[in-house]
């Protein structure tokens, strides 16, 4: 642990890992998807992953939890649709920003009670997001142009003339918002800002006693948070759905997004990604295996009950044995294959990586 | 720049796939179906999905399907969630030979208008959806068929009317609709404000959050506004939770009248006591004594391919709605064999079958189904179809019809459908047809 950070070679484990995944998502995947991969799996992991990373800087990092995810998921959908309509001629990229930081306005706004109040009960309030925007975006029809069924269509997917309209674009698109965001929140975790966060997760008194401004903190992790998670409804809403419905920003989305997070390790990206995938992709996969075993014994319905309880089961079990999250697990499994190597590589092991960066020594 | 090249081949190469549906194997027409039967409207889906498969079951045992094709389906459950609906069209769109979707959920279906317009695949939404696709001009591939939700309101106003005694006894009077807070629900809000205008009536809307299964407050409003009637439009478990906190709160029940979608035995049976004397509106009617009925009796569940767990639920209201929904799907196959000939068809061919889905009272009474539901007479500029309602009364046990077929006042509502129509092809660009005589396209 007495490894700085500055220290890190260039090449490292993790940073190869990471190059060979965005060669893969860029290079070999759109060559060999299909469109049911793009449309219906890779689309919905990637907004689903961006919005999980958004709520781990709030959650997993600064430790504040919250149950209105939803809500900025929302409030970034409506928001883009809305800069898109009214303002003529508007870049989409434009809008997105835009979007992200009207949810970042009522992200901070509702964060406020995380200055007086914490755990259960900022859980709660932030309860108060999750039905005001959803009764908000409902009661005020201006919201969706007033359409009589308050169901919008998504306009086209457009960067610089260039309109993403196959799945493949939409896609790519959806990739490199998450890939760009993602880069600047490794960078913002490891900034003086990301220390604070962690400061003021572990130990409020102590943070403030060594000069941690834990209420601006508190407030800049609530509008980073939900600029991120706005980002992520904009894709969830405009590249997966193509239509924007106040009905898919329940509680459970909310709840869907914490257990990303908790499933896939707090305080780790990697983990909101694994975590994404696996909400995602297992009940795909149980449902399809289910269907192609069971499928001629027993009707949809059945199938999907036994699914419910299988996964419910799983996560059970998974939280017992790996309660510190699926990344903790990969992390397990990766010491278990290549200590050596690992440690040949600059000394730093891969598990001392991961716990830097829980614990980060940065301001001593 | 490699990937781009890439990118730009494989749209090109969607878009051919997307242009030319692939053919099918061999003369096999598919059904994809986003079913639920799980969730708060597990009713619902597992009665009309039910009916859906018994009379595609009929017609492959009885007639060895529509001359000669077979027809073939597989389901997706969607739990009535637009996210797990668009799911399954992008697992299932694929399959070959594909004639229509039926999603049974307006939150789906509203997602799915591009991508079947793109696909050139018809999308049924029988009793409900988006009423602007009504005009056929601007929504080529769109059918809301028997029964638009505007066509239900104008039925359900005329009802109120000739109950209080005619159209002009309608002025001052006070209506509450209790509406389910849905896309689905929320799609009348404007045509109640404006049939109120027009009649000199005066309408309150409230709205009850998804599932509805708590309804208290709610109700207090409408005792505190002391209406003459409550269009409840439900849908699932908010039905039954109406007609009970009604009762509680000392709303008459005889004075709520329900919606397409309020007016099942699932929706009265939990409500028990509270729903005898309670009046909807329907397409078409409950009970088994219809000859196509009972020919799935005999045929589907005789050889015990019945879809429907509880032989009870046979001929109930969703049931029977699956049933139309089947011999509408069946009879636009049949048409459009007639022009392009008996094999399997495109989407396309099958849209132009749903174009000329025109049957008589004479053509319905051939189905086995006089009684069940009127007629239809479906053509390129309207997609609805003209469908008659009628209205039935609850008495504790079973339905009982309560008046004629009634027409809805489509004169009426038409301009308001293509004013629609119009600001919605104004912001998608799109240039409405003005002929039937569109290209298909075949294999």
């Amino acid at each position: 642990m007495a490894t700085p950070v500055r220290n890190t070679p260039l090449v490292t484990p993790e940073r190869l890992g990471v190059l060979l995944l965005l060669i893969v998502a860029y290079g070999v995947i759109p060559v060999i998807g299909t469109g049911y991969l793009f449309d219906a799996i890779l689309t919905p992991f990637l907004a689903l992953s961006l919005a999980a990373v958004g709520l781990n800087i709030l959650t997993g990092y600064a430790g504040q939890v919250s149950l209105g995810s939803a809500a900025f998921l929302a409030v970034g959908a409506f928001a883009a649709f809305n800069f898109n309509l009214r303002v003529p001629g508007l870049p989409f990229v434009v809008s997105i920003v835009l979007a992200g930081l009207t949810a970042a306005a009522i992200g901070i706004v509702f964060g406020l009670p995380s200055l007086r109040l914490r755990g259960f009960y900022l859980a709660v309030s932030t309860l108060a997001a999750q039905f005001f925007v959803q009764w908000a975006l409902t009661k005020f029809s201006w919201f969706s142009n007033d359409n009589p069924s308050g169901v919008i269509d998504a306009p086209p997917l457009t960067l610089a003339g260039f309109a993403f309209t196959g799945p493949i674009g939409r896609y790519l698109f959806s990739l490199t918002i998450v890939v760009v965001i993602t880069f600047a929140v490794t960078r913002l975790i490891r900034s003086q800002t990301g220390r604070n966060f962690v400061a003021v997760r572990d130990h409020e008194t102590a943070a403030r006693v060594i000069g941690v401004p834990v209420l601006g903190t508190k407030l800049v992790a609530f509008g980073i948070s939900s600029f991120i998670i706005g980002v992520a409804g904009v894709l969830w809403a405009f590249a997966y759905l193509r239509t924007v419905e106040t009905g898919g920003f329940n509680i459970d989305r909310s709840f869907q997004i914490l257990f990303i997070i908790i499933i896939g390790g707090l305080a780790s990206l990697r983990g909101a990604f694994l975590g994404a995938a696996f909400i995602v992709v297992f009940p795909l996969i149980l449902s399809r295996t289910g269907a192609a075993l069971f499928g001629g014994v027993f009707d949809s319905g059945v199938l999907e009950m036994s699914q419910r309880i299988g996964i419910g089961a799983l996560i059970i079990l998974f939280l017992i044995l790996e309660p510190r999250g699926l990344s903790a697990l990969v992390d397990r499994v990766w010491d278990w294959v290549r200590p050596r190597r690992a440690a040949a590589l600059g000394g730093a092991t891969p598990r001392s990586f991961f716990i830097r960066k829980l614990q980060p020594k940065g301001r001593t | 720049m490699s990937y781009l090249k890439h990118l730009k081949s494989a749209v090109i190469a969607s878009a051919i796939a997307v242009g030319f549906a692939l053919p099918a194997a061999a003369d096999e027409q598919y059904f994809p179906l986003q079913s639920y039967r799980v969730g708060p409207y597990a009713a619902g889906g597992t009665g009309f999905f039910g009916g859906f498969i018994d009379y595609l079951n009929l017609i492959n045992i009885r007639d060895g399907g529509v001359n000669g094709v077979k027809l073939t389906w597989s389901e997706g459950e969607t739990q009535y969630e637009v996210e797990k609906g668009v799911e399954v069209y992008e697992r299932l769109k694929n399959n070959p030979g594909v004639a229509a979707w039926n999603p049974l959920s307006v939150g789906i279906a509203y997602a799915m208008i591009d991508r079947i317009t793109q696909d050139k695949v018809p999308l049924i939404t029988v009793n409900h959806g988006r009423t602007d696709s009504t005009d056929g001009r601007v929504f080529p591939y769109v059918f809301p068929l028997l029964l638009n939700p505007y066509s239900e309101t104008s039925g359900i106003v005329n009802y109120i009317a000739g109950k209080l005694g005619g159209q002009d006894k309608l002025k001052g009077k006070k209506i509450v609709v209790l509406y389910h807070g849905s896309p689905y629900g929320k799609e009348t809000i404007p045509i109640y404000k404006l049939l109120a205008d027009k009649y000199g009536f005066e309408v309150q809307q409230i709205e009850v959050p998804h599932p509805g299964n708590e309804q208290q407050s709610q109700w207090l409003e409408i005792r505190r506004a002391k209406p003459d009637y409550v269009v409840l439009r439900g849908w699932g478990v908010m039905n039954p939770v109406a007609l009970k906190t009604a009762q509680k709160v000392g709303y008459p029940v005889d004075h709520i009248v329900g919606n397409v979608w309020s007016n099942s035995e699932e929706d009265v049976i939990p409500a028990g006591d509270a729903a005898k004397g309670y009046v909807a509106i329907t397409t078409q009617a409950s009970g088994e004594q219809y000859p196509v009925v009972q020919e799935i009796v005999k045929t589907v569940y005789g050889a015990g391919k019945g879809n429907l767990e509880d032989k009870k639920r046979i001929g109930s209201v969703y049931h029977n709605l699956g049933i139309v929904n089947g011999i509408l799907n069946v009879e636009a196959i049949r048409i459009a064999q007639g022009k392009f000939g008996h094999r399997t068809l495109t989407g396309d061919e099958v849209r132009w079958g749903f174009e000329h889905l025109q049957l008589d009272a004479k053509r319905v009474e051939e189905l086995g189904a006089k009684g069940l539901f009127h007629s239809i007479n479906v053509t390129w500029k309207n997609h609805e179809g003209d469908g008659y309602v009628t209205f039935q009364q609850w008495d504790g046990a079973k339905w009982n019809v309560v008046s004629d077929w009634i027409a809805p006042d489509w004169a009426l509502l038409r301009p308001i459908i293509e004013k629609s129509a119009a600001a919605y092809a104004a912001e998608k660009g799109i240039k409405p047809r003005t002929s039937e005589e569109a290209p298909v396209t075949t294999n």
